[in-house]
């Protein structure tokens, strides 16, 4: 009996979060992206997002594709088709790691940063003052993180792709004696640009999944300091969730025959 | 009888089982000033908030100047809130602007005004709240307690509002700093020809800058009068309020080992 109230809370205790969030994805775009539009805020949020996300990214789609490289030559040499690495090292960071390894490091460093800030904003009431200063919170706040979040996560991730690649391009030539010319070969004939544009599209929607976990957890954080916690916690985790989630569907969905 | 500028009629509004205001009756003439007393968590702030209409009550009505403002939308909410300043208690400065910004935040934000032109209004608010123009660079997590809530007070008054609240506007500061503050809301207000509500548990604050004084208990006003009568009101809540005694009528809820 014990077992099945448990079941039903968890159950209803969902519902209504998912509810929530509905609601508050439905006023953030309704509200937050019709205008007034605030073209400062956008941009500094594009750089904040975007532009300092740049060394995490960086350096961990050059590993990435190290590793990457590795890997795939330990295995395809059991099969005498260490040809493949080049490509196979291209298709795996546009396709997948570009995307998910750039949308989850962002949720952490984004994520947790977007929750944290309207967290504190909410419980010192800014956001109450904003109200006052006849300023909507909806446009003001969770619009122009949106935004760009889902415009520069792309820019991110495409420039994740080409070092990760990189990555494995100097693992190849440097450890594994790939010959420079016939690697980058391999990469530009074996890559297409659905591989690439795929990995983009991923990346938008990480984006957006990043952006509205962080506002929505922020936005709702209550009780001081704690709050604010419980808050940054839950947005990292429930975009990285999301995340990895939406990863599937996108890729049944772009890859489907 | 002067005709309110400010009336709510019967509001309630409650969280979940717990009722905080219970039918609120109040009527502010225009021009005066009205100071709401009563102990923690008896539902001032969110009688305030529900004139904002940042929260909107489940009964009653709420005119000001004669019209209805519960659930009022979009542009007709903006246009309301134009009408209004308030200082919050700890000010709730934005911490990412520098002063200068948090001060013409309305005049830049809310009604579109030149960053010029409001820099300037910022700064002679500055002055009249008696901080020189270098406190406009600074941020706010570089300003004492006392200069936060008079940044706070050239924010409320920036854009010469009709209506003004006071959130606590002296908890937290020293005794001669909150009498400072005192004096600068009489004076500022004063030359604004502004109606006020201001809410507090400070006395000392209630009879400087009162015309009138209301007691909320549980969510009603128990006793309202002017401010020069507070001490021959005859109501038992009040003076035990007004001298802070543990024994009377108000049980503050401790829980006793």
């Amino acid at each position: 009996m014990n077992l099945l109230a448990h079941i039903g809370r968890a159950t209803l205790s969902l519902l209504e979060e998912i509810g929530r969030v509905t609601l508050f994805l439905k006023d953030g775009l309704m509200q937050g992206l019709t205008p007034k539009i605030y073209f400062r805020q956008i941009f500094e949020q594009m750089m904040r997002i975007g532009y300092f996300s740049l060394p995490v990214v960086g350096l961990t789609a050059f590993f990435t594709g190290g590793a990457l490289a590795l890997q795939i030559y330990l295995g395809s040499s059991r099969f005498n088709a260490e040809s493949l690495v080049a490509s196979i090292v291209a298709l795996g960071i546009t396709r997948e790691l570009g995307p998910v390894l750039a949308g989850l490091m962002v949720a952490g460093r984004v994520g947790a940063s977007i929750a944290a800030e309207l967290g504190t904003m909410r419980v010192t009431e800014q956001i109450d003052a904003l109200v006052t200063l006849a300023t909507n919170p909806f446009k003001y706040l969770v619009g122009p993180r949106i935004v760009a979040a889902v415009i520069t996560l792309p820019l991110l991730v495409a420039i994740g792709d080409t070092i990760g690649i990189m990555g494995g391009y100097i693992v190849g030539t440097r450890s594994l004696g790939f010959n420079s010319y016939a690697y980058i070969k391999n990469t530009a004939d074996f890559l297409e640009l659905g591989d690439v544009t795929s990995g983009l599209i991923k990346a938008a929607v990480f984006g957006f999944i990043i952006a509205v976990m962080g506002c929505y957890h922020g936005f709702n954080s209550r009780g001081g300091a704690a709050g604010v916690g419980r808050a940054t916690t839950n947005a990292v985790v429930s975009s990285a969730i999301l995340i990895l989630a939406a990863n599937f569907v996108l890729t049944s969905l772009l890859f489907s025959e | 009888m002067a005709v309110g500028h400010i009336v709510l009629d019967g509001v309630k509004k409650s969280f979940g089982p717990k009722h905080v205001l219970n039918g609120i009756n109040l009527s502010v003439p225009k021009g005066h000033s009205l100071v709401v007393i009563g102990g923690s968590g008896t539902g001032k702030s969110v009688m305030l908030k529900c004139v904002l209409g940042i929260l909107k009550p489940e009964a009653g009505s709420i005119k000001v100047a004669g019209e209805e403002v519960i659930g009022l939308k979009g542009a007709a909410r903006d246009e309301y809130l134009q009408r209004f300043g308030m200082l919050f208690q700890g000010a709730a400065l934005f911490d990412s602007l520098p002063v200068w910004e948090n001060v013409a935040f309305g005049l830049i934000q809310g009604r579109n005004m030149a960053r010029a032109k409001a820099r300037d209004i910022a700064m002679e608010k500055l002055g009249q709240v008696g901080l020189g123009p270098d406190v406009g660079k600074l941020y706010p997590a570089e300003l004492s307690g006392g200069m936060k809530q008079r940044v706070g007070l050239a924010r409320a008054i920036a854009a010469d509002p009709e209506i003004i609240f006071f959130d606590e506007p002296t908890t937290g500061l020293d005794p001669i700093m909150a009498d400072v503050i005192n004096n600068l809301i009489v004076d500022c207000v004063k030359r604004l020809g502004a109606t006020t509500i201001s809410i507090t548990h400070d006395m000392a604050s209630a009879r400087k800058i009162a015309d009138d004084i209301a007691m909320i208990h549980k969510g009603e006003i128990l006793w309202q009068g002017p401010a020069k009568s507070i001490d021959e009101s005859g109501n038992a809540y009040v003076e035990q309020f007004i001298h802070g005694r543990a024994d009377g009528p108000i049980e503050m809820e401790v829980l006793r080992a």
